[in-house]
């Protein structure tokens, strides 16, 4: 049986200076995430102590330095949110995690939320900077000079689902989702073949189908297996294939298909035989096609576009849910995948309002037929990148959002809003409603605990391994009669 | 959105708010988004100028994830 798909993204952001000479990622990232008041007043460290990305779900252990930094450093480069999220940084960029959702609507809402809080950040940074230390943030994959970083999305899976079962349902859709979820790119990068503009930021960077790594000889299956919860009941897929998106329509796309999908595999739903020959060099030979017509070869011999694979799924999923109770956003999503694949076969023009690398590449061929300038002048890179700065009054993807020419799915209302709640139906409510309630009195956090100090001898642990408990529901009414953290304690254990 | 649960019909049609669009209209709405575009040409000029041709030169990130 299908679990309930538990969601959440983890982005991460290209960052710079307006005088790039002797620029340091690192100390401008630690700053950047320092640098709000809201932000900085929450003191709660990340607890490591559960954490392990050296497992593997085939079964064994790598060997590799797990992360533990001292005290001091861990609160300079972690921050708990008040939405139950998380702002850090990793390696040279900072990342926003998302929060606990249930739906590929709220996981929209808390990534843009994120997005906010980033950009706050940065604002209250460049008071500290000077004119040439500025900063520039930006949510793509790519500095188009052959390095990526990432984006990643997580699916709560019952740990029964054989994860043999799930790369084989999973990667021909992987491979070819970007159809609607690339964020499009100006040139090929990674020795790929060169092409002028191309589907997805980060289908170049794929060497590999399966495996452990993010930063090297990247997987379309990533087999990290750290639930971050009771994992004898579950696992996480930790999906690291896709693109950062600007666009509402297409994040929310791109995750509600994907929990779809998840739901079938586990209920060994995947009846047809959609093996890729070649997964690798189909992600890359899709990418570089912006007709959507390039066919690449199933293990079986036939040939299929991406838009066709995408159809099988689509025609699996509606037969899936056929007789069965279906929520209203389940049904949505399903039909606005159907609507997208039939524009997409059509022409993918039409859909200039809805994916970023449609509405992107458009906008880059109105800019060089009215500028007379061909995919090498450097202003195309500039529009490329500019297109993902997160600024609201510079950033293009925002001009073109605030002159309506973009699809929306949310309200700015409803974002800002989501800056400082958590979703109330995870156990992110609890996180987040404690920080707020007793601030100071939270000692640590990660996804699955909370650490609290009331001044006693020892510092205790509440351990979360259930991501469906510690709603609103459940924990309100406790929550509501606790003045203190010891008041808490005592009636969670009582 | 209203909480109860609906049965699943296969999507023929495309959603409705696109379903009244006719062709004609769609034209239009081209003609518009490309005198809107003018507009928007300069703006993006003025946003790209202020930034030197040499930013997205500069523009190196280290790899992450």
């Amino acid at each position: 049986m299908a679990v309930e798909k538990i969601l959440g993204t983890e982005t991460e952001f290209g960052i710079t200076a307006r005088n790039t000479q002797g620029f340091d990622p690192v100390g401008n990232s630690i700053l950047l995430i320092n640098s709000h008041e809201a932000v900085q007043a929450i003191k709660a460290i990340w607890d490591y102590a559960g954490e392990n990305p050296l497992l593997d779900a085939r079964g064994f252990e790598v060997s590799g330095e797990r992360e533990r930094p001292s005290q001091q450093d861990n609160r300079a480069i972690n921050k708990v949110l008040l939405n139950g999220g998380r702002l850090y940084v990793d390696g040279a960029h900072p990342e926003f995690s998302s929060p606990e959702v249930t739906n590929a609507r709220d996981l929209v809402l808390y990534e843009k939320a994120g997005e906010w809080i980033v950009e706050m950040s940065r604002q209250a940074a460049n008071h500290l900077l000077p004119p040439d230390g500025q900063l520039y943030l930006y949510k793509n994959n790519s500095d188009g000079k052959g390095n990526s970083y990432g984006s990643h999305e997580n699916y709560l899976m019952a740990r029964t689902a054989p994860f043999e079962k799930i790369i084989g349902g999973l990667t021909p859709f992987l491979v070819t989702r970007q159809v609607f979820a690339g964020a499009g790119k100006v040139g090929a990068e990674n020795q790929t073949d060169p092409v002028e503009y191309q589907i997805a930021q980060r289908a170049d960077f794929f060497e590999a189908w399966i495996g452990l790594d993010t930063m090297a000889k990247r997987p379309i299956i990533n087999t990290r297996d750290e639930p971050h919860a009771d994992e004898e009941k579950y696992r996480r897929l930790h999906v690291i294939v896709g693109d950062s998106n600007m666009s509402e329509f297409a994040t929310y796309l791109k995750v509600g298909t994907t929990a779809i999908l998840l739901s079938m595999v586990e209920d060994e739903w995947i009846r047809k035989d959609l093996t890729l020959e070649d997964p690798v060099r189909a992600i890359k030979e899709i990418s570089h096609d912006v007709t959507c017509k390039r066919k690449v070869r199933l293990k079986r011999g036939v040939e299929l576009t991406g838009v066709e694979i995408q159809r099988e799924y689509l025609d699996m999923a509606l037969t899936y849910y056929q007789g069965r109770e279906v929520s209203p956003q389940v049904l949505d999503i399903l039909e606005k995948w159907g609507w997208v694949l039939e524009r997409l076969e059509e022409d993918p023009w039409q859909l200039h309002r809805h994916l970023d690398w449609v509405i992107k590449m458009e906008l880059i061929r109105s800019y060089m037929e009215r500028r007379k300038v061909g995919f090498e002048d450097q202003r195309v890179s500039m529009l490329d990148l500019q297109f993902h700065d997160i600024r609201r009054e510079k950033g293009i993807f925002y001009v073109l959002e605030r002159q309506g020419l973009v699809e929306r799915i949310l309200t700015d209302g409803e974002i800002a809003e989501a800056v400082g709640i958590p979703p109330p139906d995870t156990r992110a409510y609890f996180r987040g409603t404690c920080l707020r309630k007793y601030r100071d009195q939270v000692y640590g956090a990660s996804w699955s605990s909370l650490l609290f100090d009331s001044g006693d001898l020892a510092v205790k642990k509440i351990p979360m391994a259930e991501p469906t408990r510690g709603t609103r529901k459940l924990v309100q009414e406790i929550l509501d009669r606790s003045d203190t953290v010891s008041e808490l304690l005592d009636n969670l254990t009582g | 959105m209203s909480e109860q649960e609906r049965k699943v019909k296969r999507p023929k049609d495309p959603p409705k708010s696109d379903e009244a669009q006719s062709k004609a209209a769609v034209t239009e709405k081209g003609k518009k988004i490309k005198e809107d575009l003018d507009k928007l040409m300069d703006e993006i000029d003025e946003i790209l100028e202020e930034n030197a041709e040499e930013f997205v030169r500069n523009y190196v990130q280290r790899g992450g994830e």
